[in-house]
Parts: C-alpha cells; structure tokens; sequence
C-alpha cells in the first residue's frame, strides 16, 4: 500500500517481494523507455507534493474499488535512459480479475491524471513535449 | 490576495519562470489565466489558449471555471503525460 516517486531506478522484482501476502493474484505492470529509432533519453518533470498526494489517492481508490489486499505505485522522474524502467504499478487481490482491472485502471488514471510530464530527447540533441494521446482520455472513460 | 502559481513543462518554459506570487482578485482559473496573461509576451504564449491547459488549486486537479476563494497555490501545466 504504497506510491513512491523517485529519480533513481527501482528493481520491480524487488518492489514485488512482499505483495503476494494474503493475495491469491498479483499483476504488474511495468513502463520502459522505448527505442523508437532516435530517442536519446526520456526526461520526466513532475509537480513535487501533488505527485506523491495523487498517487496515493489513486492507489487508494483502486483498492477500495476492486477490494485490493494490496498496491504499489512507483514513478520516477528526471532524466532516464532507453531500456530504464520509468515505472510500475503492482495489484494484489484474491482473484485475479480484480488485480488485472485494477492495475488497469491504476494504468489509466495515471497516464491521464497523475501530474508527469515526459519530454523526448533525440540524438541530435533536439527535444519535444509528448503530448497526451486522445487514447489514454478515452481509456479514463471506459471506468 | 497573494497567490503562488506554479507552471511545468512547456507552460514553464513560454512563461519563463517555475513559479511566482501573484497579488489577484480573480474569482476563478479562468479570471486568473486572463489576468497572468497580460504580465509578459511569455505569459501571454503560454495561457491564451485555454483548451490546451489543465489547472489544479491547492494541488487538486481543478476546472478553469472553478473558483478560487481561499487558494494558497494554483499551478498551470499542460494535459499530463505520466505511465
């Protein structure tokens, strides 16, 4: 039952180790910077104080919504390198139905309202916003 | 009343500056955004176009029309990105 937001890089395994406590399910998902040809590095700004609030606020939504026993949140910020985890979120429950939606939910909730903002840096130095995909907004509506 | 506004990613960048306090009478975002607009070049290519900005007062996602009595901090950013 935790959200944690950090710059250094995490071992999801690790970050796994105790939730199977009591669960009968645990789903993880994990985000990485992709190689989409000439992506340098990812750079994560984040609004330090709301972050970490949303998150948990997030986390314990989804935990009452699909009776949760129990949710990890981590999200890193700042300058991360192709092939890093930027982040994960991890569901327990008794079924594996409620684990699965719930980290899908947790998914789109934080894509769309979590508040991170991914800048792309290429390899000639040049960089851009990402903008937020009309997808993800759909997403948030199917709950 | 003393306002601090934050501003991330590209809002930051146009306006040039992470934060600021503002002195404003501005009953909501909206009011506020018009007002912040008219301080630089910066400000006004940052906040003119309404529909590609999201708020949050007192570090709750908020609506442009929601009101500010009482706000302590409001931050002006882009849609988010995060996942």
């Amino acid at each position: 039952m935790a959200a944690r937001v950090q710059a250094e890089p995490f071992d999801p395994a690790r970050e796994l180790a105790a939730l199977g406590e009591g669960a009968g399910a645990v789903v993880s998902f994990t985000g990485i910077v992709r190689d989409d040809g000439d992506l340098a590095a990812l750079e994560i700004e984040h609004y330090p104080g709301m972050t970490e609030a949303a998150l948990a606020e997030y986390g314990q939504g989804a935990a009452a919504r699909f009776a949760l026993t129990g949710w990890r949140i981590v999200h890193r910020h700042g300058r991360l390198q192709v092939g890093e985890p930027i982040m994960m979120v991890a569901t327990a429950a008794l079924h594996r139905r409620a684990a699965f939606d719930a980290a899908d939910y947790l998914m789109d909730w934080l894509k769309s309202r979590a508040p991170f903002w991914k800048r792309e840096i290429r390899r000639d130095g040049s960089s851009a916003w990402v903008e937020a995909r009309a997808e993800d907004e759909a997403s948030l509506a199917r709950w | 009343m003393a306002v601090e506004v934050l501003y991330f990613a590209w809002v930051r960048e146009r306006v040039g500056l992470p934060r600021e306090t503002v002195e404003t009478g501005a009953a909501t975002m909206r009011d506020l955004l018009a007002e912040l607009a008219l301080r630089s070049a910066g400000h006004a290519a940052a906040l003119g176009d309404h529909a590609a900005l999201r708020c949050a007062i007192d570090q709750q996602l908020a609506g442009l029309d929601a009101p500010l009595v009482g706000a302590r901090e409001v931050a002006i950013f882009p849609p988010m990105t995060g996942g």
